[in-house]
């Protein structure tokens, strides 16, 4: 296995993943704002992606590009974490997902500005700046849900519960993990939990919501070997075009 | 172009001495070319007509972003989808400036936006139609965007400050829109067979549709004449559309596309294409409320809008409870 390759496509399609997701809800926001600011996430994940898996495609070197990657794969060929696939459901789980992620992605990519390798780093410069936007926007609304009405606080507690199980995927180091870490690609994933655990339990306490006691973890995302039923019935409507005619330019 | 059958006040324009004092006042300002500011005095028509103009204007941003959010899932390269999430997202914010635009008027955006969901205010004719392919993202932005910027450039100079300077901003990104939405259609129409096809069904489903948002003809419409003595509409619908038509055939041509109009001929005479009307008594459906989506699009609003109320309830209660706990802190 090419741990370099299988590294920067996580990381592709973690925030590929995430990005279709949020736009699913493009129109149908609660509040204008939000519909914007949803959108707003989507298109810098999208642009993201476009970065991750450029940069894969030149390091595997099979002549593929960052759209064969996203729209020629089938799910088990998808590296993306548990997390991000999970769907949108209602206003309470996009945004508790997102929060989730972006308490991880903010650390990750700060860990990844000192990755040996020069172009993985200039990547992750660029991700974080958004990402910072992207957790101090996240984090906001939960706290304000959280907080807010009963029913705005029941909801965000139960994302929580529904979601907390999906999290311990982020940091449980496998075989590509432990390699990129050694080879000084990625960092250590136990580093960046600390941080994580340290902006989530500050947030949610903001917000009035009880962590989960509780650390068992769903997995088989990022390694493709059991991911949920949810991402097939995503591709198949992301990938429809690219597979229905073949070759075709756009 | 996202206002059609405004009504404005129904009574045809006052003559001078059939005018007030005050209002006479009001009409030598517009006259002039001077911009009417919210705290201005202005007759309670000019207010009304406003309100229901930028009100069905913010309308047919927000339900017009439906359509095109209708492919973004579907969109077929990385590009492609960045691009059509900014471009809906763009008609969000436009949505927005113009709902705050209206607000200077004294209605809010929670009242325009319940006059929406009961059908007493109207959005474009245009997007009761369906997307179907592809090439439709091309087709919308090519003459949707394209018969938008039309009617909008000139309301650049509209009478009512808020609403001219809205759409300084709004017609910037409007022509971006085209653009992309003239790209989309070049990739098609030089692509493969299917990819030609599609090109062509989505011009054939979207041209007359098009030539409706310019509103029926100026024989039939009633009420432009007083709108356009305050500058609230720039243009007569027939001059738009006429424009629209010439502009847009050898964009067509260019494609290698054909306008699916068989009486579609340049006049030598005039300089003009004449060309066919649409059928106007499908127009007067749609806006009744029989066009092929209409049910739809008002429910996917109507649905989000109350699935979002536990959202907007609580922020709200937040922002209150944070402000009283701030007070107490003293």
């Amino acid at each position: 296995m090419d741990h370099a390759f299988e590294f920067l496509v996580r990381q592709g399609d973690n925030v590929l993943v995430l990005g279709h997701r949020l736009s699913e809800w493009c129109g149908q926001g609660p509040v204008l704002e939000e519909d914007i600011a949803l959108a707003n996430i989507a298109l810098d994940m999208i642009g993201q992606t476009q970065l991750w898996l450029s940069y894969a495609a030149e390091v595997e070197g099979a002549n593929r590009t960052a759209d064969d990657l996203a729209y020629l794969r089938d799910a088990w060929d998808f590296r993306n974490v548990l997390l991000v696939e999970q769907p949108n459901r209602d206003f309470a789980v996009t945004i508790m997902r997102q929060f989730l992620f972006d308490a991880y992605h903010v650390p990750y990519l700060h860990a990844l500005e000192s990755s040996k390798d020069q172009r993985v780093a200039e990547i992750a410069s660029k991700c974080r700046k958004e990402a910072i936007y992207h957790l101090e926007r996240s984090s906001s609304v939960i706290v304000a849900l959280g907080d807010g009405t009963e029913e705005s606080h029941k909801r965000m507690q139960a994302a929580l519960e529904r979601l907390w199980p999906y999290t311990g995927e982020l940091f449980l180091s496998d075989e590509t993990d432990d390699a990129v870490a050694e080879s000084g690609l990625a960092p250590v994933l136990n580093d960046v939990k600390a941080r994580w655990l340290q902006t989530v339990q500050s947030s949610l306490k903001d917000a009035y919501l009880q962590m989960p006691d509780n650390d068992f973890a769903q997995i088989g995302g990022k390694s493709g070997i059991r991911h949920s039923e949810h991402l097939g019935h995503m591709l198949s409507t992301m990938q429809v075009l690219q597979r229905s005619y073949p070759g075709a330019q756009w | 172009m996202y206002a059609q059958m405004i009504k404005s006040t129904g009574q045809g324009v006052k003559s001078d001495e059939q005018m007030t004092e005050q209002e006479r006042a009001f009409q030598a300002r517009i006259d002039a070319g001077e911009k009417i500011e919210p705290k201005d005095w202005m007759p309670d028509g000019y207010r009304n007509n406003l309100i229901r103009q930028i009100g069905q204007h913010a309308h047919s941003e927000i339900v017009g972003q439906l359509p095109e959010a209708n492919w973004i899932t579907r969109a077929p390269t990385l590009e492609r989808k960045a691009n059509l999430i900014a471009k809906v997202q763009d008609e969000a914010g436009h949505g927005l400036y113009l709902y705050c635009a209206a607000e200077t008027l004294g209605i809010s955006r929670d009242e325009l936006v319940d006059m929406l969901h009961s059908g007493a205010m109207k959005y474009s004719s245009i997007f009761n139609y369906p997307t179907l392919t592809w090439a439709d993202m091309g087709a919308v932005g090519w003459l949707v965007d394209g018969a938008a910027i039309m009617n909008q450039v000139p309301l650049q100079r509209t009478s009512y400050g808020p609403y001219a300077r809205a759409m300084v901003r709004i017609c910037k990104e409007e022509s971006f829109h085209q653009r992309q939405g003239f790209h989309i259609m070049m990739a098609m129409c030089n692509g493969n067979q299917a990819q030609k096809r599609m090109a062509q069904d989505a011009l054939n489903r979207f041209w007359f549709p098009a030539l409706m948002m310019f509103g029926p003809s100026d024989k039939d419409s009633v009420h432009s004449a007083q709108s356009m003595a305050w500058k609230i509409k720039m243009n007569t619908n027939d001059e738009l559309r006429q424009k629209f038509v010439d502009e847009t055939v050898p964009q067509a041509h260019y494609l290698g596309l054909t306008i699916p109009d068989e009486q579609l001929v340049l006049n030598e005479d005039t300089g003009n294409h004449d060309f066919t009307e649409p059928d106007w008594s499908e127009f007067h459906s749609i806006l009744k409320g029989d066009g092929p989506c209409n049910v739809e699009r008002l429910e996917v609003r109507a649905k989000a809008w109350e699935e979002g109320a536990w959202v907007r309830d609580g922020m709200m209660a937040h922002a209150e409870k944070r402000a009283s706990r701030k007070a107490a802190a003293g």
